[in-house]
């Protein structure tokens, strides 16, 4: 199956201008995680994904991933299920500045 | 010859260049990265290698996180590594906020950072790549340090030195907020607190062996100790002995940065505040008192600061000295105003104004 991150325009300098990434992962559909796509996107762009997450793995308080239309943490987190085909848009939050 | 000021502010990184440390070439926020994010990130320590002039910066996005920069062109270009520069390992549960101190050892590649949460890390590459020094992370004692008003870190870090006319390649002296100074005598296998004699204002027990909110410890021109402690400033020649108070004469014992002289054993500037509860200066006016005896006396030496109300104070790493034949002096305030005096001049002259609020400044002859 494959996902798509969409990146904002403050964290394209770190996959090289990508605005979107296209994430194959493997296993049947319906068993992968918004962790795995992360994980996945961390080889490919280490420093892109310590702006996402510390070295636990856990987001960053003011960023902000979306699975389709859902927040994650209003889901269920790095472990909100992901679906072929899904959009994931990671997007700084309000705050800051 | 020429003199370098680094200073870290709240929205970035700024550089001042000098050839008479009279008049100032200021420019910044300098770009550590392509992106304005990086570039305005909290710069809560910065560190000149006096080996090689490697500056290394430890910025905080409030978005994105912590990360270390170099540059090896005294800030002309900037590199982050791609790998994360600091980072906890897998078995331990925090992980890395903040860097609030750099420090350098004797070997060129060998540099400290004192980090939050409560942590020491040590490079062996010139900062690339650091690893945390595991005995102090793992002291018996870290239940029960907390976190000071800014934050729970080892915000002081003084490689070779333990006590007075002392230097050993082995030892190493630290500082944290709160927890106070440990001391290591064997390459940082095992520590020992070192604040006998500092007081507390926060804990049942008002000397207790550890557990102090020790602000800043500055390293005399004779191996000896300043602190400045949160209420309370002492020296000592021998920490692991205990300090003794030098405040009388200050308008207040409360503070966060203290320098001490280069050459001069018992000469040191201390940047008054007014409480733990009010952080302003004392009479709302800018003030640096100076001893020049070991802290039996103090006097003011404010020549050239603003005669106006001022109501911005010097953060613990917010003043340093360049270290030169005729040293300067330096300091920045949260008001974003920083100042240079020399050693052979009676006045403090701006080098700059309005910038961000000043969390850190390091100066070095280039």
């Amino acid at each position: 199956m494959t996902v798509t991150v969409f990146l904002p325009q403050v964290l394209r300098v770190e996959s090289s201008g990508a605005a979107r990434i296209d994430i194959p992962l493997g296993g049947a559909d319906g068993t992968a995680r918004l962790r795995d796509v992360l994980d996945e996107l961390a080889l490919r762009h280490p420093r892109l994904d310590r702006r996402l997450r510390d070295e636990r793995g856990r987001l960053r308080r003011y960023v902000n991933v979306f699975v389709d239309d859902d927040e994650c943490r209003a889901v269920s987190g790095l472990d909100t299920p992901v679906r072929e085909g899904a959009e994931i848009r990671v997007l700084p939050s309000v705050a800051g500045g | 010859m020429a003199f370098l000021l680094v200073i870290g502010t709240r929205k970035g990184l700024f550089r001042a260049i000098s050839d008479d440390r009279r008049g100032w070439e200021v420019s910044g926020p300098l770009r550590l990265d392509s992106e304005d994010h990086i570039n305005v990130a909290a710069v809560y320590a910065v560190g000149v290698n006096p080996h090689n002039r490697r500056i290394l910066v430890g910025a905080e996005s409030s978005h994105f996180g912590p990360s270390v920069w170099s540059s090896d062109d005294l800030g002309a270009t900037w590199r982050e590594p791609d790998a994360a520069p600091i980072a906890f390992p897998p078995d331990v549960e925090d992980s890395f906020a903040r860097v609030w101190q750099f420090a350098f050892g004797d070997e060129p590649d060998t540099v400290y950072a004192g980090v939050e949460p409560h942590a020491l890390f040590r490079s062996a590459d010139g900062g690339e790549s650091f690893e945390l020094v595991r005995a102090l992370w793992d002291h018996p004692h870290r239940a029960n340090w907390f976190p000071g008003a800014g934050g729970a870190a080892i915000h002081t870090v003084l490689p070779g030195r333990v006590r007075a006319a002392e230097t050993d390649p082995l030892a190493m002296t630290v500082a944290m907020s709160t927890g106070g100074v440990y001391q290591t005598r064997d390459d940082g296998r095992t520590w020992s607190p070192a604040n006998r004699g500092i007081t507390t204002t926060f804990l049942p027990e008002e000397t207790p062996e550890y557990g102090q909110c020790v602000h800043k410890v500055a390293v005399a021109a004779d191996g000896g100790f300043y602190a400045q402690n949160h209420h309370g400033v002492y020296r000592s020649a021998d920490p692991a002995s205990g300090w003794e108070s030098i405040a009388e004469g200050l308008p207040s014992d409360f503070g966060f940065a203290l320098v001490a002289h280069p050459h001069a054993p018992g000469t040191a500037l201390n940047f008054p505040v007014v409480s733990e509860a009010v952080h302003l200066p004392p009479g709302n006016r800018l003030q640096v008192h100076r001893t020049d005896d070991g802290g039996a006396t103090w006097r003011p030496v404010n020549g050239g600061l603003p005669a106006d109300p001022y109501f911005g104070i010097v953060l613990r790493d917010g003043a340093c000295t360049d270290g030169a034949d005729v040293p300067g002096f330096y300091f920045g305030t949260r008001s974003g105003d920083v100042y240079v005096t020399t050693d052979d001049d009676a006045e403090w002259r701006q080098v700059a104004a309005h910038l961000p609020d000043v969390l850190c400044v390091r100066a070095i002859e280039v």
